[in-house]
């Protein structure tokens, strides 16, 4: 569906994106990943004919951008990072005229403009002035515009940005609507984001593919955030009430633990901390034999997990060498 | 041609609906109206003609203006606003997103000037001029407004903010305007060049007087259709940037 090979797109002489490289299935929902300034918008801008590329090739669905940018527009939906609204128009007329100028005969367009309320949930709005709205709404009428001439490909650029927590919600419902009917891409800096409604996710930075993969892949390629791999290293904080130096040695009694030590105690509680290395999955038998041993066993978790993508994220993000890091 | 009419509605019915346009109509009738009635009607008696002569020299200053302001938002607003994108990555060519901002822009133009025909109809009905003299007047009014229309949708697609917008537009017509000046200072046979690029003096002043001559209605479409492909090209080479 589309095929990027080797994009470059310099501003002046600061280069905004480039090598750029990744192809996307028909039917995927692939989100992009970046800080700001790493050349996501501007990645999608090319994408949607917005904007030409400096230099390298960009398809869509087999077609050029520079060679046949009208061919691609008419299969495109395009959100921009602002939606592009026109407030003095109703949400109607709006919907309308975004459909009309993408090829929608006027028989068709009146049908469109119903269905594409209908899945953005715009109905009770449709007559309203655009300037009435609120954002939440301007965000859903932006991805309205972008679905109303039933594109096979659905380019958003940051649809939840200033979202509030409930229209976040809605927002990604939305999008796990639409997945199926469109190949959707979609960008954002908030990686739990894109995890929640992606297949696949792209990392970039500086204008470059730093990481990809599921968010679950890429939140494993750092360190075990996701299940347990045979011959990972397992850190633990075990936090524990009674005597230490008995805790201390029951959990490197515990085969497979290779390292064991306390940190500093909670004097109130009488509770102190354990961080155990261990060379297999022992949280099962090193509870067992803690418990067995008479202590109070108040917390086991994993730690150096990355719960948060973000911070995935950071890693893959901060250091060129990240992503060979990561493999490694 | 189809896209151009569906963005020259669109445009229209921003027109109806902003504040901007009634602002604009509502100023020039004002002016007009003051104009004629304190300067072209004097307080002595007066031919006629001369009466038309002024009315429609008084008009063309106004149309000047108002296709400046009218013009200033068509491309440079859209960019302000992030509306732009909509046209830039709709399957339409720059020339027909143009054509209809100037198709729409015009059209507004002449629903305006068409109000001011009251000025003339109190000629014609209480004095002696010419239905000609009226009508050659008119079109020399509206081409001048398609051509100063042009250049203000040309200065709108170099800008970034409509009142930059209006300051290069304002720039170019008020250079052209005074090109007759600057032929004054020429010496021959550059100064018959100077002059016959200035948009007003020698181009204007034979519809005023009710004079139709091909070459000034050639000047003028000629002006329209350099500034309107000025404008086209430029969105073109935005897209490079």
């Amino acid at each position: 569906m589309i095929e990027i090979k080797d994009l470059y797109k310099y501003y002046g002489d600061r280069r905004a994106v480039g090598p750029l490289s990744f192809t996307i299935e028909q039917g995927e929902v692939v989100g992009l990943l970046g800080v700001n300034g790493a050349g996501k918008t501007t990645t999608l801008r090319i994408l949607a004919c917005d904007l030409l590329p400096s230099s390298g090739s960009v398809k869509v669905d087999g077609l050029d951008v520079v060679a046949e940018p009208d061919a691609i527009r008419r299969r495109i939906g395009y959100l921009p990072d602002t939606p592009p609204l026109y407030p003095e128009m109703s949400v109607r007329d709006y919907l309308a005229f975004a459909a009309r100028l993408r090829g929608t005969s006027r028989k068709e367009t009146a049908k469109r403009v119903e269905e594409a309320a209908h899945s953005t949930q715009l109905e009770q709005v449709l007559d309203e002035p655009i300037s009435s709205l609120s954002h939440g709404f301007r965000q859903r009428v932006g991805i309205a515009q972008a679905i109303v001439h039933k594109p096979r490909l659905l380019v958003l650029d940051e649809p939840i940005s200033g979202l509030d927590p409930v229209q976040i919600v809605e927002m990604r419902e939305l999008v796990r609507r639409l997945r199926g009917e469109h190949t959707i891409v979609v960008s954002s800096h908030i990686l739990s984001e894109v995890g929640e409604t992606c297949d696949r996710v792209l990392v970039i930075h500086q204008g470059r593919l730093s990481a990809s993969g599921t968010s679950a892949e890429l939140s494993d390629r750092i360190q075990g955030t996701g299940a347990y791999r045979e011959g990972q290293t397992m850190n633990l904080e075990v936090t524990v009430r009674g005597a230490e130096a008995d805790a201390l040695a029951v959990a490197r009694a515990v085969q497979g633990v290779t390292r064991a030590e306390s940190s500093p105690s909670n004097a109130e509680l009488r509770a102190f901390t354990l961080r155990i290395e261990a060379k297999r999955d022992v949280r099962g038998d090193l509870a067992a034999a803690l418990v067995g041993a008479d202590l109070a066993l108040l917390e086991l978790v994993r730690s150096e997990r990355e719960r948060e993508l973000e911070s995935v994220f950071l890693r893959l993000a901060s250091s060129d060498g990240a992503s060979k890091e990561g493999a490694a | 041609m189809r896209n151009a009419l569906l963005i020259a509605r669109r445009e229209i019915g921003a027109y109806l609906r902003s504040p901007l346009g009634y602002v604009i109509v509502a100023a020039v009738l004002l002016i007009d109206g003051l104009y004629f009635y304190a300067y072209a009607l004097g307080d002595g008696s007066q031919l006629s003609a001369d009466v038309l002569f002024r009315f429609f020299d008084g008009a063309s200053g106004t149309t000047m203006i108002a296709s400046i302001a009218l013009s200033m938002r068509l491309l440079a607003g859209e960019r302000e606003t992030g509306t732009a994108v909509l046209l830039n990555t709709a399957p339409v060519r720059d020339r027909e997103i143009v054509a209809g901002k100037f198709g729409a822009a015009f059209a507004f133009v002449t629903v305006m000037t068409a109000l001011t025909a009251y000025m003339p109809a109190l000629i014609f009905v209480n004095g002696r001029v010419a239905l000609g003299h009226i009508l050659t007047g008119y079109l020399g009014l509206l081409l001048l407004a398609s051509a100063a229309l042009a250049i203000g949708i040309f200065a709108s697609s170099l800008a970034r903010t409509q009142i930059v917008a209006v300051i290069v537009g304002a720039a170019i017509l008020g250079a052209m305007l005074l090109l007759w000046l600057v032929a004054k200072v020429t010496d021959p046979p550059l100064s018959d060049f100077v002059s016959g690029l200035a948009i007003h003096h020698e181009r204007q002043r034979p519809f005023m007087k009710g004079v139709l001559e091909l070459e000034n209605v050639v000047y003028y479409l000629a002006v329209a259709y350099f500034f309107l492909l000025a404008a086209t090209k430029t969105l073109e080479a935005r897209r490079w940037k």
